[in-house]
């Protein structure tokens, strides 16, 4: 049984077409990254799945639950926790206080008006686990408007793990980064896939990344699924190079 | 343990103000004007520096505050205390009423939209002259003794009395604020603030969180409001109106929206600029104006933001 199942899924803008009849499913424990050149739809068709955009066509099923009418918050609390290409931050509070407010919300604790001291012990405990999966332990009380790029998108992944989700789309974690910043996300990527078994959607430009980690790709073009499969078939397919890779010596 | 002086030392200045403020050269009912303006420009800042959302129209829930107390003690032989809750309540309800409409609305179009709203209630008390008194506000009535365990506290000739149950209302309301925002409720709000798109992409439903900001918010202007018709046993129409709002505004920015208590330093300097330059021309507003305007480009922060880069 997939645990996301993408059918005929179809977006327009007036009379551009973003994204058309578009099929994939999504495995428990998969990392499937969705690569294809600028502008062919990828992050639209993640727009779709998180609910900030309601797709033209098509469905969008997530354990069984049909989700493409749903608004954004009720998505994330059936298990779907997304980043953004530009990361998406609360810049004037501290890696604690970011995270903390994540996991205040996965408690079920956002609408309570105080906290018991045990409830309080409880949400320090978890805040400074996630802070130190991420990394970020000699960062914690920084301001994370002030922390570098990478430390920044850091703390992103933090805020999407705090929601314990079931489902991670992480929209070109290593977009703008340096090469030691790049191999950390790369390692905590492989981490929470490897280790914790989490199922992963990652769109990337970086191909030796996407072909080192993911299990399945697919290759978008011009919003249409071009081809789809293990990393070695993707490797080998001719349209595919033909259409993005380049040739291959 | 800084955070601790600084808390003592404020609550100390207010419990005293009685004794200091003649020293140096304020009276009575000048400080509690400042109180209770600050309570005001506080609540509205609940929603401007701790949601991140600008309401141009808090005039309007601070004016049903004053016209709801003032209203039932003169109508209804209600007491003081039932007067100020009449207040709150009217205020509160309207907020109910009217916040659904305009959640979805963001930055100008919200402001706009408080606005618009907050003139409908400046026009109704503006017209009906029978039950209102129109133009000339909503006199003839007293603020009432207050009873409780067989004792009675004068406050119609007693300023200082009444100084002092408005502080208590003051300091039920501060701490309330304070405790919300030092709660997960209000550190959502926060969050919506900081980035409302990973607020909600956290699975916040925003506009049911900034519907509660904003009627906890109004609810505590509308407890201003009461308090303030009680100070001058009088509401006047232009308490509701937009440039009141402003007016809230100027004081929450005077004092710096991200700090609890700036917007109660704006008030106390906005009033007490208003008293000193009143006295002396008739184009106060014009320097309070232009005094603004230095604030806004050279301390953005405002004043507490200023005091607060000076100490660290």
């Amino acid at each position: 049984m997939s645990l996301l199942r993408i059918s005929n899924l179809g977006k327009n803008f007036g009379s551009l077409v973003a994204v058309n009849d578009v099929s994939f499913n999504v495995e428990p424990g998969e990392l499937h990254a969705i690569i294809g050149p600028n502008g062919a739809g990828k992050t639209t068709v993640f727009n779709l799945i998180s609910g900030l955009m309601a797709p033209t066509a098509g469905k969008i099923q997530f354990e069984d639950m049909d989700i493409h009418d749903l608004p954004p918050h009720r998505r994330v609390q059936a298990g779907i926790a997304r980043t953004f290409q530009i990361t998406e931050i609360f810049p004037e509070l501290t890696v604690t206080e970011n995270l903390r407010i994540g996991v205040e919300i996965a408690a079920g604790y956002r609408l309570r008006p105080w906290l018991s001291r045990g409830e309080k012990a409880n949400i320090r405990e978890q805040v400074q686990k996630l802070i130190e999966r991420v990394g970020l332990s000699t960062k914690a009380g920084r301001l994370v408007g002030e922390l570098s790029h990478g430390d920044q998108r850091a703390v992103e992944i933090g805020l999407a793990l705090s929601l314990q989700p079931r489902l991670l789309l992480l929209d070109e974690p290593t977009a703008g980064m340096g090469d030691q910043e790049t191999e950390d996300v790369t390692l905590l990527m492989q981490h929470l896939h490897r280790t914790e078994k989490l199922t992963i959607v990652l769109i990337e430009h970086d191909m030796p990344l996407v072909f080192r980690l993911a299990q399945r790709i697919t290759v978008l073009a011009q919003g249409e699924v071009l081809a789809e499969g293990t990393p070695a078939e993707i490797a080998a397919n001719e349209s595919v190079q033909a259409a993005y890779l380049g040739k291959v010596e | 343990m800084k955070r601790f002086a600084i808390l003592a030392g404020v609550w100390v200045l207010l419990l005293l103000a009685p004794y200091w403020l003649p020293l140096v050269g304020g009276y009575m009912t000048l400080g509690t004007r400042v109180l209770i303006l600050g309570l005001a420009a506080m609540a509205l800042n609940y929603l401007l520096g701790y949601t991140g959302v600008l309401s141009f129209g808090h005039a309007a829930y601070v004016g049903l505050g004053a016209y709801g107390a003032g209203l039932t003690i003169k109508y209804l032989g209600f007491g003081t205390l039932q007067g100020i809750a009449a207040g709150v309540v009217l205020g509160t309800v309207a907020a109910v009423v009217i916040g659904p409409l305009i959640m979805r609305l963001r930055g100008i179009y919200f402001a706009m939209c408080t606005i618009a709203f907050g003139q409908v209630f400046y026009f109704i008390a503006f017209r009906w002259h029978s039950v209102t008194g129109g133009d000339d506000g909503l006199g003839g009535w007293k603020r009432l003794p207050l009873h409780f365990f067989g004792y009675s506290l004068e406050l119609v000739q007693d300023e200082v009395a009444f100084y002092y149950v408005a502080l208590a209302f003051f300091a039920v309301a501060v701490c309330a604020m304070g405790l919300l925002l030092n709660s997960p409720l209000g550190r959502m709000q926060l969050s919506i603030r900081e980035n409302e798109q990973r607020a909600r992409f956290l699975g916040l439903p925003i506009e049911r969180h900034v519907l509660l900001a904003w009627v906890i918010s109004c609810l505590f202007a509308s407890l201003a409001g009461a308090l303030y018709a009680l100070l001058n046993n009088f509401a006047d129409p232009r308490i509701l109106r937009w440039d009141f709002s402003g007016e809230l505004v100027i004081m929450a920015v005077l004092g710096g929206m991200r700090s609890f208590w700036g917007p109660l330093l704006g008030a106390a300097v906005y009033v007490v600029l208003q008293d000193y330059l009143s006295s002396i021309t008739e184009n106060w507003m014009s320097f309070i104006g232009l005094f603004f305007v230095l604030v806004v480009m050279f301390f953005p922060r405002g004043v507490l933001g200023v005091l607060k880069r000076a100490r660290s």
